[in-house]
This record gives C-alpha cells, sequence and structure tokens, in this order.
C-alpha cells in the first residue's frame, strides 16, 4: 500500500502545489509539504498526525494553492467538519484516501476506519476498507455507573490534569483563535489542578457535533485522562438526539448553527 | 511555499520531550508533539506546547539597550559591554564578587549557560549563579 500512496502521490505532484503527508527523516516522522522534486521515499504513513490542521493552516496561508493530503478515516471526518465551518475549501483540495488495517482500527476503536470519499470533488482510495473495530469497552463500564459513580470517576480522572492544552491543540477540529478555556471569565487562570469541572465541561461542550472520535486528545493527554470516553458518549447522545454524526455527511449543517425549527429534538429522549 | 517540521528537544526542564516546530516559510508558526519519541511520547506540557513562541517574537531585542536618565536607548555592542565590564569591575571591588548574581536561562543554549557559569564562578568569582529552570 505505501508504495502505491508514494506513485500516486508523486504522479499528482504534477499538477498540486504540494501533497500534505508524513516524512520520515532520521531527526523523526512529522508532517510536510512534499512538493514536486521531493524525495518521495521518504513518504511514510505512521505515526498518526492529525493532518486536517496542516491542510486548513496552509491553505489559509497560501490562498490560491491546491493541496493534496494523504488522508485516514479520521482525517476525512475532520476535514468536512472544517469544511462546514469555513476552515477548508473543498475545491481546492485533493484527497490520497488511506484505509487502515483492521489492527490500526483496533488501537483506535475506530467505527470507520476507512475514508468516506464521496463528499470531495477530487479523491482516490488506495488499500482494502475493513470493517470498523469494537467500541472502548471502557464506554460500556462506565455506561454502567450510576450518577454518583460517574461524577466520582470524573472527579478523579481530571485531578490528574495538568492543563497543558495538549488535548484543544491537537484537536483537529478546534481552531477559534480566541478560545473560552483561555478566558478567565470561564476558567481560572493559574489554577492547578483546572476547576472541576469547568475546563473539561466547557472542552467537552465544545466537543458537541464537532468530535469525530480521531482520538488524538486522548493520545497527546500526558496524564492519560480517557477523554475519548466521554466523548464518545456526547457523539452517541447527539446521534441519538438529533441524528447529527459529525464527518458523516457534508451536506448537513453543523446542528449548534442551526435553529431549533431546523433540527427538532426528540423530546422523549430528552427527558 | 515550504512547510516542513524541525524535531527538536523542549528547552525548558530537564525532562527531554520532543516536539517538532512547524515552519512555513522561514516562520515558525506552531508546535506538534513528536508521537515517535520515547520521552514523550505524542505528549506534551504546556510550555512545551508554546516553546516555540518566543523563538521570532517581535519583542526580542536586535541592538543592546542602555538606561540613560530612565529611558532605555540604542547602543552599539562596544559601548554597551564598555558600561557592562566598568560597572561589574566597580561593584565587585567596592562590595566584593557576592554582590553580584548571574541568572542563567532555559532559553539559552547549553554552552552560553555553561559560560555564564564560568563567568560567574570564575571571572567574577562568586557562587551566586542559578537559571530559572530551578525555580
Amino acid at each position: 500500500m505505501i508504495q502505491e500512496i508514494r506513485d500516486l502521490v508523486s504522479k499528482k505532484l504534477k499538477k498540486l502545489d504540494g501533497v500534505v503527508a508524513l516524512r520520515k527523516t532520521d531527526q523523526g516522522t512529522a508532517p510536510t509539504l512534499f512538493q514536486e522534486g521531493d524525495d518521495v521515499s521518504q513518504l511514510v504513513l505512521e505515526p498518526r498526525y492529525p493532518v486536517a490542521k496542516t491542510v486548513s493552516k496552509l491553505q489559509k496561508r497560501f490562498k490560491d494553492a491546491k493541496f493534496g493530503v494523504v488522508a485516514r478515516g479520521c482525517d476525512t471526518r475532520a476535514l468536512v467538519e472544517m469544511v462546514k465551518r469555513h476552515q477548508i475549501d473543498p475545491d481546492r483540495l485533493y484527497i490520497v484516501g488511506m484505509a487502515c488495517s483492521e489492527e490500526q482500527a483496533e488501537t483506535c476503536y475506530c467505527a470507520e476506519p476507512a475514508p468516506d470519499l464521496d463528499p470531495w470533488p477530487e479523491a482516490d482510495l488506495v488499500g482494502d476498507p475493513v470493517p470498523g473495530a469494537p467500541p472502548n469497552p471502557m464506554v460500556a463500564e462506565y455506561e454502567n455507573l450510576s450518577r454518583e459513580e460517574r461524577w466520582d470517576f470524573w472527579n478523579q480522572q481530571f485531578t490528574k490534569c495538568i492543563k497543558c492544552y495538549g488535548c484543544r491543540d491537537i484537536c483537529p477540529v478546534c481552531f477559534c483563535d480566541a478560545c473560552s478555556l483561555e478566558d478567565p471569565l470561564w476558567v481560572e487562570p493559574g489554577l492547578l489542578v483546572p476547576d472541576f469541572p469547568m475546563y473539561h465541561l466547557i472542552k467537552a461542550m465544545h466537543m458537541t457535533t464537532r468530535c469525530v472520535a480521531c482520538r488524538q486528545c486522548e493520545t497527546a493527554c500526558p496524564a492519560g485522562i480517557p477523554l475519548t470516553v466521554l466523548y464518545d458518549l456526547i457523539r452517541k447522545d447527539v446521534g441519538n438526539l438529533i441524528g447529527y454524526i459529525p464527518g458523516a455527511d457534508a451536506d448537513s449543517g453543523p446542528p449548534l448553527s442551526l435553529t431549533l425549527a431546523d433540527a427538532p429534538i426528540d423530546s422523549e429522549l430528552a427527558k | 511555499m515550504d512547510y516542513s517540521n524541525t524535531q527538536t528537544i523542549c528547552p525548558f526542564c530537564g525532562c527531554g520531550c520532543a516536539f517538532n516546530l512547524e515552519v512555513v516559510d522561514g516562520e515558525i508558526v506552531g508546535v506538534l508533539p513528536a508521537n515517535d519519541h520515547p520521552v514523550g511520547r505524542g505528549s506534551l506540557c504546556i510550555k512545551g506546547w508554546n516553546a516555540h513562541s518566543f523563538v521570532q517574537h517581535e519583542d526580542r531585542l536586535k541592538t543592546p539597550l542602555i538606561r540613560e536618565d530612565g529611558d532605555l536607548r540604542e547602543a552599539s555592542w562596544e559601548e554597551a559591554l564598555e558600561l557592562v565590564a566598568d560597572k561589574l569591575g566597580s561593584i565587585k571591588s567596592e562590595h566584593g564578587p557576592d554582590a553580584i548574581g548571574v541568572l542563567a536561562s532555559a532559553k539559552c543554549t547549553n554552552e552560553e549557560n555553561y559560560l555564564l557559569q564560568k563567568f560567574a564562578r570564575a571571572v567574577i568569582g562568586t557562587n551566586n549563579v542559578d537559571h530559572c529552570a530551578r525555580l
């Protein structure tokens, strides 16, 4: 698969201003912008990075350029949500979709380990999609807890937080210049452990209708807080209450930007 | 139209986490963690996430400055170094070497910090040397 991707990228570089993909050197592996003439044998597919952030950054900086990106399922879901929020221009983007392996899907408990290329005007898929992996067992365990036990669970987890803002900085769908997590009105500055539950619930609230289950937040957390348990449950609720799944459908607008008339809540479930 | 990431080690505490400096056309625009590095393993503390911000900061000095009548004015290196040598020398002879302290910095290179402590101990003749990471 990797050679197929390298060949495809080489070919597309003749027409694109660059392709965002991982480059491996003896210094390490990180996203880079491959351009025509670059050594494509340095292109690799691991470890995972939130490439949607890089694409958005570059599109905003080079407003006429057309780039490509080597993207997994989580990357294209993030890109879809960013398109809806005007952070990505889909007409200036070519996608090299990469299907994750079963092992990769299991590592991320991923339900959709291959990119859905329907929303993209120009895209190609490399690799054979595998079925979704079983969900994180911690979510089911958590759902069996009583309300008090749930409060204790998060209280305990969040006392580990060192307020590094890593969960926010790495999140591919976080892009606001003025972040409410840095607003002293909501989150007291200079306080460690950050005030429970303000910091974390504000972040979780902003993840509502936005989180694409890429799991980068949990990977980036130095304290090993199981953030995706919280965000997975929010995704579940959002899916059940208003039938919205972030990253799934490029045409449905983000529900928090719509009026209640456009996105009615099922009043039975809301009780 | 260049975008690349250069892996480096965080200059702050002794932990030694690695991260990538995101560079667009020679300008450092951000930090990405080094996901394959054995120390940080894709995590960073808040200082690591923001370690890039001082490198090309607009507030960094471009020339030496000398304070005269309460205001700072630009000066040449020769003038500034002469003034510093003069003043440090007279403080040392009047009040002794321990009247002088030297503060090193995590934003300096290891070599610069080595020179600073050598300067404090061998030139000034004091043990009053410390570093911001110790605080």
